[in-house]
């Protein structure tokens, strides 16, 4: 059976710029960084303390998609319509203190749900994320 | 349209004028100001804006204040003109005429239907005048078509 998520796939604009995002800003840690023979660089990061999920940064150029469409999947996430899914966190509103101190954006901040604290995230390509301390 | 789709780093600026009134979208901040931010001169940037997103700058800001409206209008034990004022709107007309257009009814109508079908227990109507940047701008995003959870979608229903 299926038991989990390992990696989920995040397009980025810029791997540098994604890399400094997700671990200089966002405190994950980075898990890999290699080029691989067909040109694509393979970037992963993980949330700390937690092993068995990743993030892959992909640039949408250096990928397996055609150059058109790898220019429309830019498009997309530079206008900000692409959102990867939801970070969890056990302080919504703690977290999102600090990491505005340190330039993360944000679209909303926390606020109460019915099933907890909610903030809306932009990473530095323009992805957006929910940011979630679930009570249930 | 023979309208080009700009660049990335266009859309980049595009998209950050549009996260600044999903943000501050109760200021009346001009959408000069706005332009001028994204690079842009004032009509370059609408016609922009709406090549990108589907509607002008100011359009969108009306539909975040509506949508806004209609939550606290499902939740909150404020008065029809106290929430026009509270998402950002300066009239009662301006927001009766807006909310009509967008939703189909009047803001009365739509609590009154909102109440019938049941849903969460309004509360006191002083939490979210006090929480002015917290729970109206919040727990509307739950009904917005961009920069909400996807549980929020859930939750929310819509």
């Amino acid at each position: 059976m299926i038991n989990g998520i390992s990696i989920v796939s995040v397009w980025v604009l810029d791997q540098d710029s994604a890399r400094e995002f997700y671990t200089g800003k966002l405190g994950f840690e980075l898990t890999n960084d290699v080029k691989l023979d067909n040109g694509m660089r393979w970037m992963t990061v993980r949330p700390p303390g937690n092993a068995s999920q990743e993030f892959l940064l992909m640039d949408p150029s250096h990928s397996m998609l055609d150059g058109k469409t790898a220019d429309q999947v830019r498009a997309l996430v530079a206008k900000g319509a692409l959102s990867p899914g939801v970070m969890a966190t056990s302080d919504c509103r703690g977290d999102y203190e600090e990491l505005v101190k340190r330039g993360v954006e944000f679209t909303a901040p926390p606020a109460e749900r019915p099933y907890g604290v909610e903030a809306i995230l932009r990473d530095d390509s323009g992805n957006w994320f929910s940011f979630t301390q679930r009570t249930m | 349209m023979s309208y080009r789709q700009p660049d990335v780093a266009s859309l980049r600026m595009l998209r950050k004028a549009r996260d600044r009134i999903d943000r501050d979208y109760r200021e009346e901040i001009a959408i000069a100001a706005l332009a001028r931010g994204a690079g842009y001169s004032r009509e370059h940037f609408i016609r922009a804006f709406r090549a990108a997103y589907g509607e002008t700058p100011g359009r969108y800001r009306t539909r975040r204040r509506v949508e806004r409206a209609c939550e606290l209008l499902r939740s909150v034990n404020l008065t029809v003109t106290e929430i026009c004022y509270l998402v950002g709107f300066s009239s009662v007309g301006t927001f009766s005429t807006r909310f009509s257009e967008l939703t189909g009814m009047s803001p009365t109508r739509y609590r009154a239907e909102a109440a019938s079908r049941g849903g969460p227990a309004p509360i006191p109507g002083c939490f979210a005048l006090m929480w002015r940047t917290g729970l109206p701008a919040s727990s509307l995003d739950s009904t917005s078509g961009e920069a909400a959870g996807a549980l929020g979608h859930v939750a929310s229903g819509t």
